[in-house]
């Protein structure tokens, strides 16, 4: 008994558009999907379209909801249950990655670098498949030191020389011959390898004084072989149907030079470089993630919406602002709020010398002065039209 | 000889550099647009604000420059939202 169908995804949208066009994407598909597969008639479609508004418009924030508090309280109880220990292990035995309370402050506050970055590096379709490649890329940014692959470093202020022994283990380890030690240290002096030790390698230099050459030595130690910098490790881990690079350590916009990566997908724990190199919406993104992230890790059910608040709230000056004294409460307009959130005396003298004034329009200051907050209820006011005394009617503005 | 091989190196290094690397395509930047000046104008109106109400983006921000954005622009961005599946919203360009 199958009838032709009288409405399709182009028909239901135009009732849609007609009815109820305020309805997001996300409402607007589920709609199509579900009136589809019941095979509702007309009348019946445009009943649920209706029915859908009408819920969609009573489900809204009221105007004049305090917001902020609630996205305060919705997050803060949770936050009593997070752990405080820092460390939790992600997959990996050698890789640590901080999670729970602690990650949650670093990311409300706005923090330069992350206490563990962490990168997730996924490689082009072609070799997401090949281990051998991953572990190749793994190897090439991982960052290579001389310190990295030495056992020991002798300095002889006779010869104002600096003899390196390298140790082939690590040689092996890390994929770097005595030629490349020998090559990146050239430009310190002449470099020569060992006659009796294949692994030693003579740096011989114009340094005369003492203190110096063993400056050179701490400089020489520093030097970079090969790898990205800030990349400490890298280790190839398999997720899903795919080999992805996972690094300690973070460096977003070198890392997305290199060509056989997916730099589409490419992923950093830091905040600040997604803000630097993709932009302040990839940031609020980001931050979103991240924080969203923690929260799941440790079981916590809080609604996204609070953190999609929070994140518009620190990304909305257009660079990141950690949620406190240098950020959103440090920059709050209003003297009073500032003064009821630290350092007291200072802002009122300051605000005092300079000649602010306070508009009174938050919800720190209207409580400081003993008024109505500026907030639900508070919003509306009475007032009667005169003209209309003698009827008897009062109206109602906002 | 080393003198070479180290230029190779270097060479190599800066063709990466210029492999060309689209932001848009990150699946964390969301399509961001310059609204023409009478669209502007309309949707500043429907909102009932002023420009710098609204959300700000800087400049050299990476999303705008990418673009071509200028200081007093006004941005579309289109983000995908977990709860509404997307969502327009607006970012000014302030200088910085």
């Amino acid at each position: 008994m199958k009838t032709s169908y009288e409405l399709d995804k182009e028909k239901i949208l135009e009732i849609i558009g007609k009815k109820a066009s305020f309805l997001p994407k996300k409402i607007v598909e589920e709609l199509i999907s579900k009136i589809i597969a019941k095979r509702l008639s007309l009348e019946e479609a445009e009943k649920v379209i209706e029915l859908a508004a009408q819920q969609y418009i009573s489900s809204l924030i009221e105007p004049g909801e305090a917001i902020g508090t609630v996205t305060a309280q919705s997050i803060g109880e949770p936050g009593t249950q997070m752990t405080l220990r820092t460390f939790h292990y992600a997959g990996v035995r050698e890789l640590n990655v901080t999670l729970g309370l602690p990650r949650f402050i670093e990311l409300v506050d706005a923090k330069k670098t992350p206490s563990t970055p962490i990168m997730y590096i996924y490689l082009k379709d072609e070799y997401k498949n090949d281990r051998e490649k991953a572990l190749e890329v793994a190897r090439k940014i991982e960052l290579t030191t001389v310190d990295n692959v030495t056992l020991e470093v002798s300095t002889d202020p006779y010869t104002n020389s600096i003899m390196i022994r390298l140790d082939p283990e690590f040689l092996e380890d890390k994929g770097v011959s005595v030629e490349q030690v020998a090559n990146v240290l050239k430009k310190y002096g002449d470099v020569r390898i060992s006659d009796e030790d294949p692994y030693m390698v003579i740096i011989s230099t114009n340094e005369s004084d003492v203190f110096r050459l063993e400056k050179l030595k701490n400089k020489i130690l520093k030097t970079r072989i090969k790898g990205i910098k800030g990349i400490k490790r890298a280790i190839v881990r398999r997720t899903g149907d795919e080999y992805v690079i996972v690094t300690d350590g973070s460096n977003l916009r070198s890392v997305l030079k290199l060509r056989e990566i997916d730099p589409y997908r490419t992923y950093t724990n830091n905040i600040k470089e997604i803000e630097e190199v993709l932009g302040i919406e990839a940031a609020r993104a980001a931050l979103i993630r991240e924080m969203a992230n923690v929260l799941k890790e440790q079981g916590l059910d809080v609604d996204i919406r609070h953190l999609i608040l929070v994140a518009d709230m620190m990304t909305y000056t257009g660079t990141v602002r950690q949620i406190g004294r240098h950020g959103v409460t440090g920059e709050k307009e209003s003297v009073l709020a500032r003064a009821a959130f630290e350092i007291t005396a200072r802002h009122l003298l300051d605000a005092a010398a300079r000649g602010e004034e306070d508009l009174l329009r938050g919800v720190a200051e209207n409580v400081i002065v003993g008024q109505h907050m500026w907030i639900g209820t508070g919003r509306v006011k009475l007032f009667m039209k005169l003209s209309r005394k003698n009827e008897g009617v009062s109206n109602v503005s906002s | 000889m080393s003198e070479t091989k180290s230029r190779k190196s270097k060479s190599s290094k800066s063709q990466s550099a210029s492999y060309s690397f689209d932001i848009f395509k990150h699946e964390l930047v969301p399509k961001h647009e310059i609204v023409p000046i009478d669209e502007a104008v309309e949707i500043l109106k429907r909102l009932g604000v002023k420009p710098e109400d609204l959300p700000w983006i800087r400049a050299s921000d990476p999303a705008v420059r990418a673009i071509g954005g200028k200081p007093g622009d006004i941005i579309r961005v289109i983000r995908k939202s977990p709860t509404a599946g997307e969502v327009v919203v607006y970012r000014y360009v302030i200088p910085g």
